[in-house]
């Protein structure tokens, strides 16, 4: 018999009076219509709970519920191609039942329970599994094997197989026997609590990166798969747009992409988009990779501060069957305002610009369980985070930027007067960064060439040149500086204009191989290089410039086919050429 | 049984407490009773066992601890809502001003709103033709966006509203399908009363739904009259089938009614005392804007905001564009040189304008045009810069190019009038003239195809020399 009640309610927080049979973040139901809710603080007079949906209309002594469980998420095939809430209710599923406007109380099963997966079974009777290992695979999606892993905190020796054939995600496909002669059936999914990482058997250095296709990304600040990145930047600087290019080019197996706090008009771009791409490599919709999960801006608070970790457990459960999955986080600053309304509810003491004092360790944890690793299934997988900040002011040394600064080893700047110029992406190359150089040079040497470190450094060399020419350039223009100087402004800006900055919407422009911009480098150092002879020699820069060399190689981007990289020859020879005469 | 409660317990600002209240449910609405006959509402904000805290909407002047009597209702704030109900003028918290009687409702909404599904959300892609060459060129207004005006005090974001009132064109909408709904919070008379004669001389009085709470008004009103305003425009949109503009202003008020609340239900402040929580609050009036699948209306919301100090740092501006759609700059030194729209291009942004534009939309170049007309104008400033340090006779033939392209950009192209109605195409065509001052070499954001149809004029063109600074 249930005899917690309804004692306070305050915004999102609902109190009960003597109620000692709750555990900390267990969850809850509350009132009538069952909302879902979580344990957040426990006295010995008072339980605090978060509630998941608005409380308009609670009542003292409204009956709350526990569950005997944290809160779980579910996990087994049917997560792909899907849309989520932050505590994974399925949105097409909400959108059934009660229509465009989400009402309180819905309840539905995150996956689909009446769908038949055509299972092939991986184990016989007698076999000994112990925790992650997998028992049966099914197709989830034309491109994507889910593989049914053992829950990874049991283990024992497999009693019973079912034929292979088609199955609900709750049959029974096996029956299990531990170590202590307990039988577990086996079904095609499990649960796991939102905020405990799952284990894997050893964590790896990151040493390969993820291809992203974006120049700047992948040749000045490149991100291992399994690495953790900020993207920090005030309002239309284009955090959202990068985000959307990653999800829709990088190459991991599996996105999961969190709209966390943000606007309701840019997931159903999303969802738009992804279903019209096609990704190139299979040939099918980007969604068959994708989950999304939607916490916009005007959903219930405390669902948007659990959203990252249902996002973060996915990927840890698609990581654990040996895929390296990247999740984009969007944003983590309302996820970090999400925390701090909530503190604030609770009364408690905030530390700086009234976070509560333990965003920091907060932080750390989420990004923390990012990585590759040798999975239990034996196998490798990674999760790779992308987290966008909003800084409040667009000021850099608030507190979530420079915790998160702290917690991951890439940092994409954006900048607004570069957005305001409309040079997409927005990184500032001056201040942002990439720890994984050390780790990932070997790759990019092996894959690419000992030459395309040399031209990445050449190239950031020129732009940090360029970066103090300018201070001089600002003050007393440009026509004071002498020719070679010149010509490092000029080489700088076809790497500004015709490198760095790359057209999202231009069919071509928008994905670039990396052997691509391995050739462009190359052409765009060969100029400078062939130019600087010529200055050396006294000869005026003015005489290079006639040829529009530079202007040529500024549209090269669009000018050169993905597929016709042959073509890079042909620019090589005109250079030599046409600046071959003033030599002459 | 209907129990009324004697007195209260503590008053504070504009909060009662009262104590030995049963059954009240959260956010329930209370009438309260004076002494004196009058009747004020209040909603409950907090319970803690039998003490509530309610918040009164007309504010706790002349009430003590014994003249009250309060009854609860037993349900949230709500608004009766008919098809009627265009036309009407209605004080903050929705009830009529224009002494035409009471709304007969046809059904009542909770004006807190539900969230819109994203799954349920249509994509905004039609757009908002205003007739101002800089919006419609640059920052395209999309039917379901929500664009605020950042102003400051003493600039035209009213006359500007007004204007994108009138010459608005939404494409498949005629009169008996549009309608404006207008909230004033904390405006003065004056200005509200602009509006209403603006609405009137363009014919759309009698499409539009007015909603005042004026500057002498109430505070608490103030929180929910862009609630009010915004179910009447859902249930215009979404279930009569009209394609809503809604106008909010000034947002600075309501965020400072909703810090006062806060100071006084003594919530621990966020930044510059304004609640933590102004980023959630903001965001359920700002996302109930959009287009829904199965309903061909659309919500599109223009706020305006005076930025206190114009400083586009401030709480306010900078967490309202962190939730809509972009925003409409406006710029006092533009203002100054007596240009109007005074908008300033370099910070404005409709996010949405890209996948409303183009062939189909509006036409093939426009998307090409923009970044353009972006990127030269950013150049402009720079060049400007360097003209203010080292004297513009100094500045290389290019700069100087710039320099006068800024000039024109600004005179003509930014500088429009409150009259002048623009069609895309003169938008459009006005932009491409202004970019053929420039040398050729210099439009870098436009593939040559594109150059060819729209720079007619080949000029002798001079090699490119070397430019100061550049983006």
């Amino acid at each position: 018999m249930n005899n917690n009640v309804i004692y306070g309610i305050n915004g999102p927080v609902v109190t009960l009076k003597n109620a000692d049979s709750f555990e900390m973040m267990e969850m809850v139901h509350v009132g009538a219509q069952n909302l879902v809710g979580e344990v957040i603080g426990i006295t010995d007079k008072l339980t605090t709970i978060q509630v998941y949906e608005e409380t308009t209309g609670l009542k003292p002594g409204d009956p709350v519920t526990g569950t005997g469980a944290p809160m779980n998420v579910l996990l087994g095939p049917g997560i792909l191609d899907n849309i989520f809430d932050g505590i994974e209710r399925p949105l097409k599923a909400i959108e059934e039942q009660s229509g465009a406007f989400i009402s309180r109380g819905v309840s539905a099963s995150p996956l689909d329970t009446e769908k038949l997966w055509n299972v092939t079974l991986k184990v016989k009777p007698g076999d000994r599994l112990t925790g992650g290992q997998i028992y049966a695979t099914l197709p989830e999606t034309p491109i994507i094997e889910h593989r049914v892993m053992l829950h990874p905190e049991l283990s024992g020796v497999i009693k019973e197989v079912e034929p292979d054939g088609e199955y609900t995600i709750f049959d029974t496909v096996a029956v299990l026997e531990d170590d202590l002669g307990e039988r577990h059936e086996l079904t095609l999914c499990q649960q796991w609590p939102i905020r405990t990482s799952r284990p894997v058997k050893k964590g790896l250095t990151p040493s390969i990166p993820l291809i992203t296709g974006q120049r700047i990304m992948d040749t000045l600040f490149p991100i291992a798969k399994g690495g953790t990145a900020a993207i920090p930047g005030g309002f239309g600087t284009g955090k959202t747009m990068n985000q959307h290019q990653l999800a829709k080019w990088c190459d991991a197996d599996i996105i999961i992409y969190v709209g966390c706090g943000e606007r309701g008009n840019e997931m159903s771009q999303v969802l738009d988009e992804f279903s019209e791409l096609i990704d190139p490599k299979s040939n099918r919709p980007m969604t068959d990779r994708t989950t999304l999960i939607a916490n916009t801006s005007n959903m219930p608070v405390a669902a948007r501060e659990a959203s990252i970790y249902t996002g973060i457990t996915l990927a840890e459960y698609y990581r654990d069957m040996g895929y390296h999955v990247a999740m984009m986080a969007d944003s983590t600053s309302r996820w970090a305002e999400a925390l701090r309304e909530i503190s604030g509810r609770l009364e408690e003491m905030p530390a700086e610009e009234g976070f509560p004092a333990y965003l920091p360790s907060r932080l750390a944890e989420f990004y923390e369980r990012g990585g590759r690793a040798d999975v239990l299934s034996g196998g490798e997988g990674s999760v790779t985070l992308i987290g966008a900040v909003s800084p409040q002011g667009s000021d850099f040394s608030e507190p979530v930027t420079q915790n998160t600064k702290r917690f991951t080893r890439v940092f994409w700047a954006l900048d607004k007067a570069l957005a305001y110029a409309r040079h997409y992406p927005a990184i500032n190359w001056i201040n942002s960064y990439s720890e994984y150089f050390n780790d990932l040079d070997p790759w990019f040497r092996e894959n690419l060439g000992d030459e395309f470190i040399e031209y990445r450094n050449r190239i950031s060399a020129l732009l940090q040149e360029e970066s103090s020419l300018m201070e001089i350039v600002k003050l007393i223009g440009s026509d004071v500086l002498p020719d070679d100087q010149k010509l490092v402004i000029e080489t700088s800006r076809v790497i500004r204009v015709g490198f760095l900055q790359q057209n999202a919407f231009h069919a071509e422009d928008t994905y670039v191989p990396l052997e691509k911009q391995k050739q462009m480098m190359k052409v765009i150092l060969h100029l400078h290089t062939k130019a600087r002879e010529i200055v050396a020699r006294e000869i005026p820069l003015s005489k290079v410039m006639a040829f529009g060399l530079f202007d040529k190689l500024t549209k090269m981007k669009y000018d050169i086919p993905n597929n016709r990289l042959d073509m890079f020859d042909d620019y090589i020879k005109e250079i030599d050429e046409k600046l071959g005469e003033l030599l002459k | 049984m209907i129990i009324d409660y004697v007195g209260v317990k503590e008053i504070n600002g504009s909060l009662i407490v009262m104590d030995g209240v049963k059954g009240v449910s959260n956010e329930e609405i209370v009438d309260i009773k004076l002494d004196n006959g009058s009747v004020r509402q209040g909603r409950v904000v907090q319970i803690e066992g039998e003490r509530i805290v309610v918040q009164v909407f007309e504010g706790t002047r002349r009430i003590s601890l014994k003249n009250t009597r309060t009854r609860l209702t037993g349900h949230p704030m709500e608004m009766p809502l008919s098809p009627e109900i265009i036309g009407r003028v209605l004080d903050g918290a929705g009830r009529p001003l224009d002494g035409l009687g009471d709304i007969f409702p046809v059904k009542r909404a909770n004006i807190n709103g539900t969230p819109i599904n994203p799954v349920s959300r249509v994509y905004p892609k039609n757009y908002i033709n205003t007739g101002i060459s800089t919006i419609d060129t640059l920052m395209t207004l999309i039917r379901g966006q929500k664009l605020p005006i950042f102003s400051g005090s003493g600039m035209t974001h009213n006359d500007l509203a007004v204007q994108i009132v009138r010459q608005a064109k939404i494409s498949g909408a005629d009169s008996s399908n549009f309608g404006v709904v207008f909230a004033a919070m904390g405006v003065q008379k004056d200005v509200a009363e602009y509006f209403r004669r603006s609405f009137e001389e363009s014919g759309v009085l009698s499409r539009v739904v007015m909603l005042l709470n004026l500057s002498n008004d109430p505070i608490i009103e103030r929180t929910l009259t862009p609630r009010c305003a915004l179910t009447i425009a859902e249930y215009l949109a979404f279930e009569l089938d009209m394609h809503i503009l809604v106008i909010m202003t000034d947002m600075t008020s309501y965020a400072e009614a909703l810090r006062e609340f806060s100071s006084s239900k003594g919530e621990i402040p966020g930044r510059k005392g304004y609640p933590g929580y102004l980023y959630s609050d903001l965001a359920s009036l700002y996302e109930r804007a959009g287009m829904i699948k199965g309903h061909t209306g659309s919500v599109t919301q223009i706020p305006i905001l005076t930025m206190p100090n114009d400083d586009i740092t401030h709480p306010i501006p900078d967490l309202t564009g962190y939730i809509t759609e972009g925003q409409i700059v406006l710029d006092r030194a533009l203002q100054g040189q007596g240009f109007y729209p005074p908008v300033s291009v370099l910070p404005s942004l409709s996010r949405l304008m890209k996948d409303g534009i183009g062939e189909g939309f509006t036409r093939g170049d426009h998307q090409s045009l923009a970044n353009q007309l972006f990127a030269s104008y950013a150049k402009v400033i720079d060049a400007r810069a360097l003209a203010s340090v080292i004297g513009e006779e100094e500045l290389s033939p290019v700069d100087k190019k710039y320099i006068e392209f800024g000039r024109l950009f600004e005179t003509k192209f930014v500088n429009q009038g409150f009259t002048e109605n623009r069609s895309i195409e003169q938008s459009l065509n006005l932009g491409w003239e202004l970019l053929s001052t420039l040398p050729r070499s210099e439009l870098d954001r436009v593939d040559d195809a594109v150059l060819d149809i729209y720079i007619k004029e080949k000029k002798e063109e001079t090699p490119r020399l070397l430019r100061g600074i550049s983006m």
